[in-house]
């Protein structure tokens, strides 16, 4: 698999890459055991094709959410206020 | 609920506008939708405050909310490619295409740089409904597993599925925005 032979770790680690990568969204994600993901750091510490994934992975994150993120236009956030208060003065 | 739990809901609550508003765009992916969307779920929220318990997951109470109101009150028609269709994406599938290319990390990074919001937006956008709402909660709004699972209502096996696929597809959708041609063979799928 491409990259693959530039890998240092070969294994020592307790996973091989293509075992790293499977795991690699649970990993980004925080979600593994503490064991796991001490497994998978040591990976991508003597990996470099699968930390970078890593990295790329991470950052293509970051783009997503930036371009996904917006504000509330103001008129709109009046309008939920009023709303809101009209509720409260007819409870 | 009163005069005096409406300053403290507004204090509150009124935070997370920003991300509501965020996420009901990519829901509805019509402004008005949104809009209206937004002002349902405050008010639905408002009616409801008595019964939220103070000191749990306001913000993923919120969302349960919107994801429900969105729901049950504007969801569209599917417009999105079969999702059998996404079997066949490789996991990581820009990353290996621009590794495969020989790209080095700030080549990579440069490739990230590329994509606009607007390609972003619209690829997204075109993501199977459920896909696109765990992609949203997960990767812009940084939810758990757990919280995913206790917004949309569904098992945390579910929930890492959908974000899993929803992430291959949202990559083979980047991919040819990701590439410059010449540098990386466009995709084929």
């Amino acid at each position: 698999m491409a990259g693959h032979d530039s890998c240092a770790d070969g294994g020592a680690s307790g996973v091989n890459c293509d075992e790293a990568l499977s795991t690699l969204y649970t990993y980004l994600d925080g979600e593994l055991t503490v064991e796991v993901r001490a497994t998978i750091a040591a990976h991508l510490d003597r990996c470099r094709y699968c930390d970078d994934a890593a990295h790329f992975e991470a950052e293509l994150r970051v783009v997503i959410a930036d371009c996904a993120r917006a504000r509330v236009p103001a008129p709109l956030l009046e309008r939920i206020r009023a709303v809101l208060a009209e509720e409260a003065r007819s409870a | 609920m009163t005069v005096a739990d409406l300053a403290t809901f507004q204090d509150e609550a009124l935070v997370y506008a920003d991300a509501l508003y965020g996420a009901a765009l990519r829901m509805t992916r019509d402004r008005a939708d949104a809009e209206d969307l937004l002002q349902e779920t405050f008010l639905k929220a408002f009616r409801a405050y008595g019964r939220f318990e103070a000191g749990t997951n306001l913000r993923a109470w919120l969302f349960r909310i919107l994801t429900n109101t969105y729901i049950s009150t504007y969801r569209k028609r599917q417009r999105s490619p079969l999702e059998t269709d996404l079997d066949e994406v490789e996991d990581l599938y820009l990353y290996r295409r621009l590794a495969a290319s020989g790209l080095n990390r700030s080549a990579e990074d440069a490739a990230l740089e590329r994509l606009t919001a607007p390609e972003v937006l619209e690829a997204l956008d075109e993501l199977p409904e459920q896909f696109r709402i765990a992609v949203i909660l997960s990767d812009v709004e940084q939810f758990s597993y757990k919280e995913i699972a206790e917004i949309t209502g569904v098992p945390i096996g579910t929930v890492m599925s959908r974000i899993h696929r929803g992430r291959k597809a949202l990559q083979r959708a980047l991919a040819p925005y990701a590439t410059e041609q010449g540098l990386v063979d466009a995709p084929s799928a």
